[in-house]
C-alpha cells in the first residue's frame, strides 16, 4: 500500500464528504487520520489515503471532484508510522480582533519548544467588533514553564491561558 | 505472579457486565497479585480493571499516589465489589486506556464521587474521592459494566479544561 496527503477545498454544499469518501471506498482505498471542516464558506478535507500503488487518486476522484467544483491536492505521505504523538498542553487564546495574533502568539510559543500537533481558529463577536479565538493543543518540549514565561511577553491585549494536560492511563 | 495478557479492543469481552465477587479466597487473592502485577507492567496506568484481562469479575485496582503532579489520593486501593453511591460536579479531562492503545479522548465525569468497596482481606470502606483519583475509578469502574472511554468521548474540539476562578 502506498500512503497519500489528499486536500480538497471547495464551496461548502450538502455532500462533499459522502461524496468523496464514496469514490475511495469504491477504488479500494483505506481512510486513516482526517480533519474536515467548514471554513468560511468553503469546505476543507485534509486525509491521509492508503491505496495500491497502481491506483491513480487524481482520476479516481476527478468525476466528483468536476462535479463538486472542487480544487484537489496530492502529495505522498512522509509518515514513517501512524503513532501518535500526545499533547500534553492546551493553549487558549482570544482578544478582539486585529492582524497578528496568530504570529505573535506562535512565534513566542515555537521559540519557547512548543510543536504544536493541533490548531483551530474561530472569529466571532459582531461584524463591528469581531473576536478572535484561538485553541491549540502541543508538546512543551522545553516543558510548561518555558511556555509560562514566553507568554508573559505578549501583547497586553491578548488573553492567553495555558493548561497542563494530565493524561489518565487505566 | 504473572503479568496477564491484556484484552485490546474490539475483543468484545470489553463490552460484557462483570459478576459480583461473592467469596474473597486465595484464588481470586492470587489473581489480584497477577493483575496488579500487570498495570505496573502496563505504561504509566493508573488503574486496571478485571475484564481488560479477561476475568469478568467486579475488581478493579487504582493507583494515583506516585504521579509526576502529586494529587489527592488514598494510595493503592485494591477495591472488590466497589460501587459509587454519590457523583458531585462534572470536569473534562483527557482519558488514554491500556484495551485501546494510541488513542487518547476528552471524557466528562464527576469531580467528586463516594465509593463503597471491600478490599483483599474483605474489609469494607467508604472514601470520598475527588479529582484526578476519582477520573481513575469511574475510568476503572467502567470497565466492570463493559464500558470504555470510547462510550463517553466528547469532542477533542471542544475546550472545557480550564477552570477559571471568577473572583
Amino acid at each position: 500500500m502506498n500512503w497519500s496527503v489528499l486536500t480538497l477545498v471547495g464551496a461548502d454544499q450538502k455532500g462533499i464528504v459522502a461524496a468523496v469518501t464514496k469514490m475511495l471506498f469504491e477504488a479500494n482505498c483505506q481512510l486513516a487520520e482526517a480533519s474536515m471542516m467548514r471554513l468560511g464558506g468553503n469546505f476543507a478535507i485534509m486525509l491521509r489515503v492508503a491505496h495500491d500503488a497502481a491506483t491513480n487518486l487524481q482520476s479516481v476522484l476527478q468525476p466528483v471532484v468536476d462535479k463538486m467544483s472542487l480544487h484537489m491536492h496530492l502529495d505522498d505521505d512522509v509518515s514513517t508510522s501512524s503513532h501518535h504523538i500526545e499533547p500534553d498542553v492546551h493553549i487558549t487564546v482570544y482578544g478582539a480582533d486585529r492582524t497578528g495574533i496568530v504570529a505573535q502568539v506562535t512565534s513566542l510559543l515555537a521559540d519557547a519548544g512548543l510543536n504544536i500537533v493541533d490548531l483551530e481558529t474561530a472569529v466571532g463577536g459582531s461584524a463591528e467588533q469581531p473576536i478572535y479565538i484561538m485553541s491549540i493543543e502541543g508538546n512543551a518540549q522545553q516543558g510548561i514553564e518555558a511556555l509560562h514565561e514566553a507568554i508573559k511577553n505578549l501583547a497586553d491585549d491578548i488573553e492567553i491561558s495555558l493548561t497542563e494536560i494530565d493524561t489518565l492511563r487505566g | 505472579m504473572s503479568v496477564l495478557d491484556i484484552l485490546a479492543y474490539p475483543d468484545e469481552q470489553l463490552k460484557q457486565l462483570s459478576v459480583t465477587v461473592d467469596q474473597i479466597d486465595k484464588d481470586i487473592q492470587r489473581f489480584l497479585r497477577d493483575l496488579e502485577e500487570t498495570r505496573l507492567a502496563g505504561p504509566g496506568a493508573v488503574g486496571i480493571a478485571a475484564p481488560q484481562v479477561g476475568v469478568l469479575q467486579r475488581v478493579a485496582i487504582v493507583d494515583v499516589s506516585n504521579m509526576k503532579k502529586p494529587c489527592d489520593n488514598h494510595g493503592h486501593m485494591i477495591m472488590i465489589n466497589p460501587e459509587i453511591t454519590q457523583w458531585d460536579g462534572m470536569v473534562m479531562g483527557r482519558e488514554g486506556c491500556l484495551s485501546v492503545p494510541d488513542f487518547t479522548g476528552n471524557v466528562i465525569r464527576a469531580e467528586s464521587i463516594v465509593l463503597n468497596y471491600m478490599d483483599e482481606l474483605g474489609e469494607k470502606h467508604e472514601i470520598t474521592s475527588t479529582g484526578f483519583e476519582a477520573r481513575a475509578i469511574q475510568h476503572e469502574l467502567d470497565h466492570l459494566d463493559g464500558l470504555l472511554f470510547l462510550d463517553r468521548l466528547v469532542s477533542r474540539r471542544t475546550d472545557l479544561f480550564r477552570r477559571k476562578i471568577y473572583k
